[in-house]
């Protein structure tokens, strides 16, 4: 507690007027807070954090913290990202983006920016729904759940957001629940290590709208539902597809090597540079 | 006095282009290819390593633009360049740099639309739309080079105004003046003033990043410097934070419009011919100002007192230049290559002072100087 006291002053904006946006209960606190503490224990220097995000609940994070902060268009985070990254490469580049935000509007560009493979450390906030604009279907939302937008059903199959980012190039890819912070913490620490795309899939809780469509009442419930539904990868390599259906696999999916384009382009200004 | 170390070169102006910002310090590009832009692309392909600046093909103009801001926070002069289904693309990234303030230049090669419309000819378009493309309202600065050179020269002032403004800045371009090559002598590097957009001079304790200096532009320091800041396109209280309290909203927006308006008269750029005594002038700009100027020269060895007022900046409307105009003719004339977006600006400012004919074409095909001589000829009286 007195730690977390201490983080609090030295991270969060004391001109910012407060409180913040979310709602009780909300998921995006705790990875938040994470976040604050992974780099607090990496000793990074605030000036060189650059904590980018697109539009929604999410997209709200980085103006309390105190790093510098950008907050963008819906789903354009990464080719901010991108731009910030290859002008300074000295800078640590880290977008938070929502499930609508990194896969639906901005899907292309989280394809490409995997593929290109600078480097940028991307947390999606997983909540299985569009949060801000008030409980529409994302492309995470389960099929057959009601929705704001589907009052008769989603019909529409939800989609892997690691599988996407495994196969579209991403060196780190991981999941984890704001449940298991612990974990959270780990994966957060590995993936602002890595030289390279790396993309955690961060399940969270939006208690005000996608409470209702999974049937659980309060944000206790549905931290619960992540801790009961989630099984580690380790376990999940024994298992059938079939005993997986509905369940998180949580931990490291994905660690590869890979040459990052900004070292490639390093190397080809040593090449070509004539100043 | 320009200082003349170079000889005469043979430049397309697409390459007069690349040429102008590297000038200016360009040093980051993103682009996604169309035609009839893509030679701005390719070239800087090549030039943006060379001179250790950074260059990156994108997946699509929203991602082009979203990351020449992105390089500009980070302290970079950036652009990018496209044509009308990239420019639709990069409107919602034109509103955000103006919201957010961050300078960077974008290149509209215009062809004709809408839509993937007339691949790719002729067209001047995109005039509207680079005004108003963008949601809300918001300034916005537009340039239109005539030759080879005026691209160069222009492009270098599309650098000089948005970091001077802390504003995107639109160099609009019809594809003859950016396929068309033309000799030029391009001046020595030293020999231009080169502006950089305004740094804190307090220490990072004491900076209030949209704080008004007093000149309406803020300075701005690049992420990594050590002012750590917030950047947002939602409307933001002087410290970059989110508000929706009027006394916030409305000081905003107002100093957003009156960091360029103040300085309306310094952005009257143009250039007349036989204007003086001219009871007929034409207003033009872009390749149909070369027609025009043939036309007007013709008209003239005809005995016809005409005219030409050819604009080098389209927005701001340089009302105050051509209320002048409007004042001092008893007929304008406004031929372009769309179906009237200047001259319905040039009839808003007119108040029926006198009377504006059009001269208008939307098929691809140029104006031609005896299409301009011949209707001077119908309406001169
Ligand atoms: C171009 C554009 N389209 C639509 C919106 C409206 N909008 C704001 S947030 C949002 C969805 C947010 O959902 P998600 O990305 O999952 O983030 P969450 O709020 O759940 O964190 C939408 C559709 C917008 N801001 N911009
Ligand atoms: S709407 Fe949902 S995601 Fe948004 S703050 Fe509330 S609980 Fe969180
Ligand atoms: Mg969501």
């Amino acid at each position: 507690m007195r730690q977390t006291e201490h983080l609090v002053h030295k991270y969060l904006r004391s001109s910012k007027r407060f409180p913040h946006i979310w709602c009780a209960g909300c998921g995006i606190g705790i990875f938040m807070q994470a976040l604050i503490r992974v780099i607090d224990q990496n000793e990074y220097s605030k000036d060189d954090i650059v904590l980018i995000s697109g539009i929604g609940c999410s997209g709200r994070l980085p103006v309390y913290v105190d790093f510098n902060t950008l907050h963008t268009t819906h789903g354009r985070a990464l080719t901010f990202a991108t731009g910030i990254k290859l002008a300074n490469p000295r800078l640590k580049v880290i977008t938070v983006m929502g499930d609508g935000d990194a896969v639906a509007i901005g899907g292309n560009h989280f394809i490409h920016a995997a593929r290109r493979n600078v480097e940028i450390a991307s947390f999606v906030l997983n909540n299985s729904v569009y949060g801000m604009t008030g409980g529409q279907s994302s492309p995470t939302t389960p099929y057959g759940v009601i929705t704001a937008s589907a009052p008769y059903g989603n019909l529409e199959p939800d989609f892997d957001i690691c599988r996407l980012a495994e196969a579209a190039g991403a060196v780190f890819v991981a999941r984890a629940t704001v449940y298991h912070t612990q974990l959270l913490d780990r994966l957060i620490d590995k993936a602002l290590k890595k030289k390279g795309a790396a993309v955690v899939e961060v399940v969270s809780q939006c208690t005000t709208y996608a409470g209702h469509f999974l049937k659980l009442k309060s944000p206790v419930d549905m931290m619960k539902w992540q801790k009961n539904n989630s099984v580690t990868v380790e376990k999940a390599k024994q298992q059938s597809e079939a005993e997986l259906e509905g369940k998180i696999v949580i931990g490291v999916l994905v660690d590869r090597e890979r040459p990052s384009y900004h070292e490639q382009y390093q190397s080809l200004l040593a090449e070509k540079s004539k100043i | 006095m320009r200082k003349v170390v170079k000889k005469q070169v043979l430049l397309q102006g697409n390459e007069a282009c690349v040429e102008g910002a590297l000038m200016a310090g360009c040093r980051f590009y993103a682009g996604y290819p169309i035609t009839p832009a893509t030679e701005i692309m390719e070239i800087m392909a090549e030039k943006m390593p060379e001179t250790g600046g950074v260059f990156i093909q994108m997946e699509d103009e929203i991602a082009s633009l979203g990351a020449v801001i992105g390089a500009s926070l980070a302290g970079m002069k950036s652009m990018t360049a496209t044509s009308g289904p990239g420019f639709s693309l990069m409107q919602e990234h034109i509103g955000f740099a103006g919201m957010a303030e961050v300078p960077c230049v974008i290149v509209d090669v215009m062809r004709a639309g809408p839509s993937t419309g007339l691949p790719t000819q002729l067209s001047q378009g995109d005039v509207m739309q680079a005004r108003w493309g963008t949601h809300g309202d918001h300034p916005i600065i537009v340039l239109a080079p005539s030759s080879v050179y005026e691209f160069f020269e222009l492009t270098v002032q599309a650098f000089n105004l948005s970091e001077r403004y802390r504003t995107p800045v639109i160099l609009l371009v019809d594809e003859v003046v950016a396929h068309m090559r033309e000799g030029v002598i391009l001046p020595a590097k030293n020999s231009l003033e080169i502006e950089e957009r305004p740094h804190p001079t307090v220490p990072p304790e004491w900076y209030i990043p949209y704080a008004d200096p007093g000149t309406g532009v803020p300075p701005m320091p690049a992420f990594g410097d050590g002012y750590r800041y917030h950047v947002t396109g939602l409307y933001h209280d002087v410290r970059g934070y989110p508000t929706v309290r009027t006394d916030e909203v409305e000081p905003l927006i107002h100093r957003l419009f009156t960091k360029i308006s103040k300085d309306f008269d310094r952005l009257q750029w143009f250039d007349a011919f036989e204007t003086e005594d001219a009871r007929v002038t034409v207003i033009a700009y872009g390749c149909v100002a070369r027609a025009a100027h043939r036309a007007v020269r013709q008209a003239r060895e005809k005995g016809l007192k005409v005219g030409l007022i050819k604009l080098k900046i389209l927005w701001p409307f340089m009302r105050r230049t051509i209320s002048g105009i409007l004042a001092n003719s008893q007929k304008v004339l406004v031929p372009e290559l769309n179906v009237g977006q200047i001259s319905r600006e040039v009839k808003r400012v007119n108040e029926s002072r006198c009377e504006v004919v059009t001269l208008n074409k939307v098929d691809g095909t140029p104006i031609k100087p005896a299409e301009i001589l011949q209707k001077l000829g119908e309406i001169y009286s």
